[in-house]
């Protein structure tokens, strides 16, 4: 099966791994990511304004990319898939929005919210399922402890992102248990890192991810596994004493697809 | 820009009827940047309401706001006051020479680890 696939920014420079062992994962559970051309930055935070239009651009022009291949638009990075997917659901709900959208595109068809958004995660569990990534899994994790952390972006709104129970949200336990680990389930999960304020107020993402560690530490993880670049730089930046990796990293691992292609 | 006009320019941007607050105060007890703001969620909710908008552009709290959407998943009466922040915040910073954040001043805040998403989120975030 092949979907369409955007990167975003951060996934071509500081967040390598989490490109590349999404290509490798899903080449090995028979799925093939074809990058789209040409994207462009999605901005990384979807404003909520109705008046802001060419800032949604980016993501219209990867949703139509899509749409044109007829295939479903794959995210990884939490950021990306927020975007995306919020600019999708505006597309499809707010007409008057979308026709704004249309007449800044008009020598372009028009678009409508057609395409489908999944994240990574959704991939592994509606299109592959998870039973068949246990199946692929050649270097299972022996029970390792290990902390999902959702953060914010991948879970709400929940009307729109409709990923999973925003309060209560299983998704990456699944696929933890599916690579033979051991879930770890703390409060603070879906709770948000501090996110792009580290950059003019650091205390205060500290303070946020310093509860997150503590709260997963306390309740017995050896290791924390994010979608997110910018909640891994947090949790890393204020200490995180523990592994804090991106779950495709995790996951190549355990479809022992990692060293052999790291040994090249 | 008018306070009357200021008042239906941010209701009509954000999409958010305050009306609709019961006033409980479950998306202040659930922002991660409480303690960071002089004025709460609940308060944007009510201060935009009467009309008290004008200490709300000159606070730092426009600035708090982490998009974490915690409080308009929260909201018991779906109020979603997150939006009513970016809408006042929006009415601040599209004004002429009023970007929080310059080009020119990001690279003091920069780190070997930094990730892009932050960089260009907080653009996004606090300039036009």
């Amino acid at each position: 099966m092949k979907v369409s696939y955007f990167p975003g920014c951060t996934l071509k420079n500081k967040a390598k791994e989490l490109d590349k062992y999404s290509y490798l994962c899903a080449e090995k559970l028979g799925v093939t990511l074809e990058e789209i051309e040409e994207w462009q930055c999605c901005g990384g935070v979807f404003s909520t304004a109705k008046d802001e239009i060419a800032s949604k651009l980016s993501s219209v022009r990867a949703l139509k990319a899509a749409k044109s291949k007829e295939q479903p638009l794959i995210t990884v990075c939490s950021g990306c898939h927020n975007v995306i997917k919020q600019t999708n659901y505006v597309m499809q709900n707010d007409k008057e929005f979308a026709d704004k959208v249309n007449k800044y595109m008009a020598e372009e068809e028009a678009y409508n919210g057609e395409a489908e958004v999944y994240n990574y995660l959704e991939l592994l569990r509606d299109v592959v399922g998870f039973d068949k990534v246990k199946e692929a899994v050649t270097n299972p994790l022996g029970g390792k402890k290990i902390a999902a952390y959702y953060g914010c972006l991948l879970l709400r709104p929940n009307s729109v992102m409709k990923m999973d129970d925003p309060e209560n949200p299983k998704i990456m336990e699944d696929l933890i248990s599916a690579m033979g680990a051991e879930p770890v389930i703390y409060a603070n999960r879906n709770e948000c890192c501090g996110g792009y304020i580290a950059l003019e107020d650091p205390k205060a993402a500290e303070k946020r991810s310093n509860d997150i560690i503590r709260n997963a530490k306390a309740m017995g993880a050896e290791m924390i596994i994010t979608a997110c670049p910018l909640c891994k730089y947090n949790l890393v930046k204020n200490g995180a004493d523990i592994p804090v990796v991106y779950f495709t990293e995790l996951l190549a691992e355990a479809l022992g697809v990692k060293e052999e292609k790291d040994g090249e | 820009m008018e306070n009357k006009y200021l008042k239906d320019d941010i209701i009509r941007s954000s999409g958010v009827n305050p009306k609709k607050c019961m006033k409980c105060g479950k998306c202040t007890a659930t922002c991660p940047s409480f303690d960071e703001m002089e004025y709460h969620p609940h308060q944007f909710v009510y201060m935009v309401e009467s009309g008290d908008i004008e200490p709300l552009l000159e606070s730092e709290s426009l600035y708090k706001c982490l998009s974490c959407f915690a409080c308009v998943d929260r909201c018991p009466r779906g109020v979603e006051p997150a939006k009513l922040v970016e809408a006042v915040k929006l009415s601040v910073i599209r004004q002429k020479n009023s970007n929080r954040l310059k080009a020119d001043d990001v690279v003091k805040y920069l780190d070997e680890d930094i990730p892009q998403q932050a960089i260009v989120s907080a653009f996004r975030k606090y300039s036009k």
